[in-house]
C-alpha cells in the first residue's frame, strides 16, 4: 500500500517531466507560429492583395547581407523608397554569383523597428523559395509588398517614418557543410 | 524500504548506547559512503561536494577579481599559458576571461548552491522533519549524487580542451557556431548530466513529502523548510526539463547540422534565450528558496517563538514559485520586445515583490518582541534579510524594462544578482550550516570563530558588492577583464572586499576543523526551547536510522 502512494507519487511526477520536456520540443513551432501571428521580432506579414492607397507616405530602406564565405553579390537597386500606405510596391534586387560553381540560396527577411513586423506585408518574394545561381550570373530579384493602413492606428507604430526591409542570404547547404 | 523493520522496537529518542547506534560501524568505508542509500549521509557527500566546488568556484572568482584590481590586463596572458594550447596574446587572454566568468558562474549555481541547499540540507533534515525513516528512493538518492560526480568532472576538464566561455547562459549563436571544439560540448553535457540529477532528487523530494510524513504531520504543520524544500522540487521538476531541450537543441545544433537556433535554416537564436529563461528565472528561485526555508527555522528557534504568520510564509513560497514562471523575460529587455509585452514583464516581475515582501515582515515580526539570542546562526539569518532586502530593490529597480536598457549587462546588475545570490542564498547557506552543524556532527562549533568569521565575511563582502552598484551605473559592462581609468578606484576596492571575505573563509575553515576533533558534545537540542522540530528530539548526531517507532504529531 505503501509503496503504491509513493510509485502514484513519483509517476505523476515523471509525467510532469514529460509534459515539460514536450513543451520544451514543442516551442520551436510554436514560437514560428506566435512570431507569425503577432510580428514579434519583426517578423513580416503575407497576403494576396493590397488594400488599396491612403493619403500618407513612409520610406522603406532596402538593407542586404550575404552570410560569410558565400560567394554572392547582393544589393538593392535603390537603397530606399518612398511609397503610399496601402498601395502595392515592387522593388528590385539584384543577386551576382561570383564564383564557379553554381550556388542555391535562401534569404532570411525581418524589418525593423520591429513593431512594424506586423504591418509589412508581402504578396510575393523572391525569399518565399530558393534562388540558384550559375557561376557567373546575376539575376534580378523582385518583391512585392505593401505597408498595411492599421499601422496609423497602433499608437506604438503610428510614427514610424521609415522601415527598414532587411535580407540576409545563405547558403542552402550551410547546415549540411557545417556539421 | 522494509515496514517490517519498523515494527518490533519502540520509539527511542535517545538510543545512547543500544545496539542500533552500532549500525554504521558495520559497514566497510566504501561501503557506506560509495554505495550510501542513507538519507544523512548522502547529504553529508552533498556538503562535502558542495563545499569543494564552493572553493573552486570562489578561487576562480579570486581570479577573477586579481585581474580587475587595476585597469588593464595583468595576468590573464600569464595564466593562459598554463593552459594547453593557450599562449601570451590578446585573444587567448579574452578567451580565458569568458572561461573564467563561466565556470565561476556554472560551478557556483550547479555544483555550489543547489547541491548543498537541496542535496545537502534537505536530504538531511526535510526526512528528519516530517518524521520519515529515509528518503521515498534511497537508491536513487544515491544515483542523484554521484551523477554531480562525472558531470563536474567535465566542466572541470574542459578548460583542457580549448574552454568554454559562453557564460553560464550558454546562448546561441556563441554557443553554437560561435565556438567550435568539444569544451563546449563538455559543458553542455555536463550541464545534462547536472539538470538528470536534480531531476530525480525532485522526484525523490515530493514523493517523500507528499507520502512519508509521520502521523499527524499535515502538509499545513510541516516545518517551513520542508515547505521550501518542496516548492522547489516542482520548480526544478518543471524547468530542468525545458533546459534539457534548450541544450539539446544546442549540441545538435553544434553536431547533427540541425538549425533551431541558426537564421540560415529558419531558426532564431532569440527563442534560445526564451526557453534559457524559462528555465533560468525559476532557477533563481531554486536557489533562494530553501534559503528562506532555512532562515525561517532559525529566526523562530533564537526568537524562542513560532513562526509569524505561517500560512502566509508557505504559500508566499508558493505564489514566488508560480510567479516565477511567467516572467522570464525580463532578462531579455534588450532583444526587441514590444512595449506592451515589457509593460507585462516589468509588472509581473514586481509583482513577485509582494510575497517577498511578506516573508521579509513576517520574519522581522516573529523577532518582535521574542526572546532573541544572537548566536551565530541567528547573526547569519539577519545578515540574510538585510542583504537579501538589498538585493531585492535592486531587483525592483532592474525590473523596470525602460531601466533596464541602461543598466542591461553592467555591474549593476552583477551587483544585484551577487547580494540575492552570494550574500543572500550564500549567507542562508551557512546559516544553516551552523545551525544544523551541532545535529549533524554531533560536536558544537566555536562560537567565537563563527562570530568573527560573520562580521569579517559580512564587511568583505559588502565592500566586495556594494561598489559595483557605482560601477554599473558609470556603465561598466559585465564579461569584460578592462575598463576605463575612471572605474580604477571602486574596482580596487572590490578586490580589496574580496581578499577581506577571503580571509574570513580561513576563520571558517579552522573552526569546522577544530570543532570536528575538538568541539564539545552538542547534546540532543543545543537551542533549547525554541527549537521545535523534529531533528532536536533525536541525539546528535542521529541514530543511523532513526524513527523506528514513527513519531507522532498532535
Amino acid at each position: 500500500m505503501v509503496l503504491d502512494g509513493k510509485l502514484r507519487t513519483a509517476l505523476f511526477a515523471v509525467l510532469g517531466i514529460c509534459f515539460m520536456t514536450g513543451l520544451g520540443w514543442a516551442s520551436i513551432p510554436l514560437y514560428r507560429m506566435f512570431c507569425q501571428a503577432t510580428g514579434l521580432n519583426g517578423t513580416t506579414q503575407r497576403a494576396l492583395r493590397a488594400p488599396g492607397a491612403v493619403n500618407q507616405q513612409i520610406r522603406i530602406d532596402f538593407d542586404t547581407n550575404v552570410a560569410p564565405h558565400m560567394p554572392w553579390k547582393f544589393a538593392p537597386e535603390n537603397p530606399s523608397e518612398t511609397v503610399d500606405i496601402g498601395a502595392r510596391d515592387m522593388a528590385f534586387f539584384t543577386a551576382t554569383n561570383t564564383s564557379d560553381k553554381p550556388i542555391t540560396g535562401t534569404a532570411t527577411f525581418n524589418v525593423t523597428p520591429s513593431q512594424a513586423g506586423k504591418y509589412f506585408t508581402k504578396i510575393q518574394c523572391f525569399c518565399f523559395t530558393q534562388q540558384t545561381l550559375k557561376p557567373g550570373e546575376t539575376a534580378r530579384m523582385p518583391v512585392i509588398f505593401f505597408v498595411d493602413p492599421k499601422i496609423l492606428q497602433d499608437p506604438d507604430a503610428s510614427d514610424v517614418q521609415t522601415i527598414t526591409l532587411s535580407y540576409t542570404f545563405y547558403p542552402v547547404d550551410s547546415a549540411k557543410a557545417k556539421g | 524500504m522494509t515496514d517490517s523493520a519498523l515494527t518490533g522496537h519502540a520509539f527511542d529518542a535517545h538510543p545512547h548506547s543500544d545496539a542500533r547506534a552500532h549500525d554504521d560501524h558495520q559497514m566497510s568505508f566504501f561501503a557506506r559512503w560509495f554505495m550510501s542509500t542513507n538519507h544523512k549521509d548522502i547529504g553529508t557527500l552533498y556538503l562535502i561536494f558542495a563545499i569543494t566546488a564552493g572553493i573552486i568556484g570562489g578561487a576562480i572568482s579570486g581570479l577573477m577579481r586579481a585581474e580587475l584590481a587595476e585597469p588593464g590586463i595583468q595576468y590573464l596572458g600569464y595564466w593562459a599559458s598554463f593552459l594547453p594550447g593557450g599562449e601570451q596574446g590578446l585573444d587567448h587572454s579574452l578567451h580565458l576571461w569568458n572561461v573564467l566568468i563561466t565556470a565561476h558562474g556554472l560551478i557556483m549555481v550547479f555544483f555550489m548552491v543547489m547541491p548543498a541547499m537541496i542535496g545537502g540540507f534537505g536530504n538531511w533534515f526535510v526526512p528528519i522533519m516530517i518524521g520519515a525513516p529515509d528518503m521515498a528512493f534511497p537508491r536513487m538518492n544515491n544515483i542523484s549524487f554521484w551523477l554531480l560526480i562525472p558531470s563536474f568532472t567535465l566542466l572541470l576538464a574542459s578548460p583542457f580542451f580549448g574552454g568554454a566561455g559562453n557564460g553560464w547562459t550558454l546562448y546561441a549563436p556563441l554557443s553554437t557556431y560561435g565556438e567550435p571544439g568539444p569544451s563546449t560540448d563538455m559543458a553542455i553535457l555536463s550541464l545534462h548530466l547536472a539538470g538528470a540529477s536534480s531531476i530525480l532528487g525532485a522526484i525523490n523530494f515530493i514523493t517523500t513529502i507528499f507520502n512519508m510524513r509521520a502521523p499527524g504531520m499535515t502538509l499545513h504543520k510541516m516545518p517551513l523548510f520542508v515547505w521550501s524544500v518542496l516548492v522547489t522540487a516542482f520548480l526544478l521538476l518543471l524547468a530542468l526539463p525545458v533546459l534539457a531541450a534548450a541544450i539539446t537543441m544546442l549540441l545538435t545544433d553544434r553536431n547533427f547540422g540541425t538549425t533551431f537556433f541558426d537564421p540560415a535554416g529558419g531558426g532564431d537564436p532569440i527563442l534560445y534565450q526564451h526557453l534559457f529563461w524559462f528555465f533560468g528565472h525559476p532557477e533563481v528561485y531554486i536557489m533562494i528558496l530553501p534559503g528562506f526555508g532555512i532562515v525561517s527555522q532559525v529566526i523562530s528557534t533564537f526568537s524562542k517563538k513560532p513562526v509569524f504568520g505561517y500560512l502566509g510564509m508557505a504559500y508566499a513560497m508558493v505564489a514566488i514559485g508560480v510567479v516565477g514562471f511567467v516572467v522570464w523575460a525580463h532578462h531579455m529587455f534588450t532583444t526587441g520586445l514590444s512595449v506592451n509585452t515589457k509593460m507585462y514583464f516589468t509588472a509581473a516581475t514586481m509583482v513577485i515583490a509582494v510575497p517577498t515582501g511578506i516573508k521579509i515582515f513576517s520574519w522581522i515580526a516573529t523577532m518582535w518582541g521574542g526572546s532573541l539570542s544572537f548566536k551565530t546562526p541567528m547573526l547569519w539569518a539577519i545578515g540574510f534579510i538585510f542583504m537579501f532586502t538589498v538585493g531585492g530593490v535592486t531587483g525592483v529597480v532592474l525590473a523596470n524594462g525602460g531601466i533596464d536598457d541602461y543598466m542591461q549587462d553592467s555591474y549593476y546588475v552583477v551587483a544585484h544578482f551577487h547580494y540575492v545570490l552570494s550574500l543572500g542564498a550564500v549567507f542562508s547557506l551557512f546559516c544553516g550550516f551552523y545551525y544544523w552543524f551541532p545535529k549533524m556532527s554531533g560536536k558544537m562549533y566555536n562560537e567565537t570563530l563563527g562570530q568573527i568569521h560573520y562580521y569579517v565575511f559580512f564587511l568583505g563582502v559588502n565592500v566586495l558588492f556594494f561598489p559595483m552598484h557605482f560601477l554599473g551605473l558609470q556603465n561598466m559592462q559585465r564579461r569584460v577583464p578592462d575598463y576605463t581609468d575612471a572605474l580604477a578606484h571602486w574596482n580596487w576596492v572590490a578586490t580589496l572586499g574580496y581578499k577581506i571575505m577571503a580571509a574570513s573563509m580561513l576563520v571558517f575553515f579552522v573552526n569546522v576543523i577544530w570543532s570536528l576533533a575538538k568541539g564539545k558534545p552538542a547534546g540532543d537540542s543545543p537551542w533549547g526551547e525554541g527549537a521545535t522540530t523534529l531533528e532536536w528530539t533525536l541525539s546528535s548526531p542521529p541514530p543511523y536510522h532513526q524513527f523506528e517507532t514513527l513519531p507522532r504529531i498532535d
